[in-house]
Order: C-alpha cells, then structure tokens, then sequence
C-alpha cells in the first residue's frame, strides 16, 4: 500500500469507529433511559416531582432545568404550548439540575413555595426576573427573596420551609438522577425515555408529535 | 499524484504509527465530551491542548518525510505526559485533594469511567502520552 492510501485509510477508519461508536452508546443510551420512563420509580421517574397534565396522558416530558438557565426560560412557554395543542395526552414532569452555583438555594425556594401551591406561579417569576438576580450566571439569592415576596406567601413559612430535610431531598435526588442520566447542560428534555437526535424547540416538538402518534394514532 | 518515495519504509512506518495513536486519542477524548457528554475538567483540558496538535503536526511530517518533526513534537507529547501523569496521581489519591487546582467547577477527582476496576480517563490519556514518547524516541536513536 502506498503511503497517502494508509494515511487515507487510517483517518476514515478511525472517524468511521468514531460514528459507529456514538450510534451504538447513543442507542444503549436510549434503550435504558425508555425502560427507565416506563417504571414508576427510576431516576427518571420520582414521585415527589411537580407536574402539569392529566396523569393518564401516555406521553410524559421529563424536563431537567435550573432556574438560573437562560434557555430553560427560553422553553418555558413553548413547552406549555406544546403541551395544549395535544389536550390531556401529554404531561410534563420538572425535575431539577441546579448547575449554576447557588441555583439550588434558589431551587429550594421554589420548593418551599410549591408547599404554599404557588409552584407555577413562582416559577413564572423567578424566570420573569431571571436577568436581574442570575445575572452573569451567579445566583443572588437574596434578590430572589425580594423578587418572591410580592407573591403573598406566608414568607415566615417560606424562610423555615427552604431548609426542610425533604426538600434537600428532593434536590440532591435530582442532582444525583441527572447524573445518572447523563444530563450535564440544561434543559434537558426526555420524552417518554426518548432524547432529541440535536438539541433544539423543533427537535423537542417533532419528538413529542412522533410519540403522540405512537400511543394514540397507531 | 504519487512521488517516487511514496514507498513505505520502518522510519515512515514508526511516524505513522504515531500519528495513528494520537489521532485515536484526540478522537477518543472527543468521544467522551462530545458523544458521551462528560465535562472535561481543567486538567484534561491541559492534555487535550498538547494533544491535539499532534495529529496535526506528525501529518505534515509524513507528507514527505520529515524527520526535523520529531523535535517539535516531542516536547509537546512530554509535557501532556507530566500533566497526564499529575492527573492520574490527583485521580488515584496519592496527590491530595487540598493541592488540586480544580477545586471550582469540575472537580478533577470525579471518576468518569471506570473499566476492570483501574481504567480510568487519565490512566488512557498517561497510556497514550507513554505509548507515542516511546515511539517518537525510537524514531529519534533511528535517525541520529
């Protein structure tokens, strides 16, 4: 063999290894986290999370965000869209990847104001006033408590509630379940255990149609 | 079109050897951030620095044959090699969490991968630095 036919050779089998190697990790991938999405407790599956949407709905997103995550905001109102234009057949589940640092205090106040049923309308404002207390990716909690408390929560409560063992729980759960998962940017979406091939709200739309379809149009 | 030394020869080979292993290696590490999504912390970015020109550098030094390439790309394969080394002794513990210079971010110390109980990413990264110095100097005795 002539040299620059090795050299040829070489690069297209190693990019070759390269592409069939991340089909195959991609696919096992996948095939774990959809058994995952079919048990009822898995770290794809908890309990304790916040959803919107019938229970029954045979279409679930699981969405990993951080409060603090500009495209997590981005998303937030398209996914609720995404949600109505299929009536009681998709659900969203809001799980939490807190990666900026001091995102997960600010995830702790969520929680505590899920206690007080304000969870949507919380979460509405923290991403409303996201530019002002993340600004620069670093957290400011205690902006975050003068941004919450226009909400009318019993903020007392809400100051001892952000510290409640289970809601440490539920935060270091969910950290531990992206891991697992393999979530290291946010948001990351699963829809019924299936990711999007490339990142992108079209992407995430044309999977959820494709998982529609499956379950209800076959 | 093909030159009259577009024959293959033992020095050529050992090159392209090298070459080979280090294109593996940049791809590999690839494969971990890009396909299997792991962040790479701040040492791995340091051997991906003096990795990832190698591929690059030992191309040119086979197309024609340049011998003058082995000294320039030496010394970037042995300073990967010190940091690939630092690494694997952070990752192992016999180098103290306190003397880490990634404390903020991702942590050095997070194990990744786990193959047979010992292989971890900075133990085929120090591998791959051993594996193309040792050719890279038996090119060199060939040479001299």
């Amino acid at each position: 063999m002539k040299k620059h036919q090795l050299v040829i050779f070489g690069a297209a089998a190693l990019l070759i290894m390269f592409a069939v190697g991340g089909y195959f990790y991609k696919q096992q991938r996948s095939k774990k986290t959809q058994a995952m999405a079919k048990q009822t407790e898995s770290p794809l599956s908890r309990a304790y999370a916040q959803t919107l949407g019938p229970a029954d709905a045979k279409v679930v997103i699981v969405e990993f965000f951080d409060p603090g995550c500009e495209t997590c905001r981005m998303f937030a109102a398209p996914v609720k869209r995404l949600l109505d234009s299929y009536p009681g057949k998709v659900r969203l589940v809001k799980r939490y990847a807190p990666f900026h640092d001091g995102a997960d205090k600010v995830v702790q106040i969520l929680e505590a104001a899920r206690l007080q049923g304000k969870y949507w309308e919380t979460l509405d404002l923290l991403f409303e006033g996201q530019h002002r207390w993340a600004d620069h990716h670093s957290p400011n909690p205690d902006m975050v408590w003068q941004l919450v408390a226009s909400l009318g929560l019993d903020m007392e409560r809400l100051r001892r509630d952000v510290n409640d063992p289970k809601i440490l729980a539920i935060v270091r759960q969910d950290i531990t379940d992206a891991q697992a998962l393999g979530v290291h940017k946010t948001p990351g979406f699963f829809v019924n255990g299936k990711t999007m091939s490339s990142f992108g709200l079209e992407q995430l739309q044309a999977l959820v149609a494709q998982e529609v379809e499956a379950q209800y149009e076959r | 079109m093909a030159d009259a030394t577009d024959s293959v020869d033992t020095n050529w080979a050992l090159l392209f050897a090298c070459w080979l292993l280090v294109s593996a290696a940049s791809l590999g590490s690839l494969f971990f951030s890009e396909v299997m999504e792991l962040p790479p912390c701040t040492l791995c970015w340091y051997q991906r620095i003096f990795m990832f020109p190698l591929p690059i550098l030992l191309a040119m030094g086979l197309f024609p044959f340049d011998a003058k390439v082995v000294r320039f790309a030496l010394p970037i394969a042995f300073l990967g090699w010190v940091v690939a080394a630092y690494h694997l002794l952070l990752h192992v513990g016999v180098i103290p969490e306190g003397v880490s210079p990634c404390s903020r971010g991702v942590s050095c110390k997070t194990k990744y991968l786990d193959i047979f109980g010992f292989v971890s990413i900075p133990l085929l990264s120090l591998l791959a630095f051993s594996s193309v110095i040792t050719l890279l100097l038996i090119l060199r005795r060939r040479l001299a």
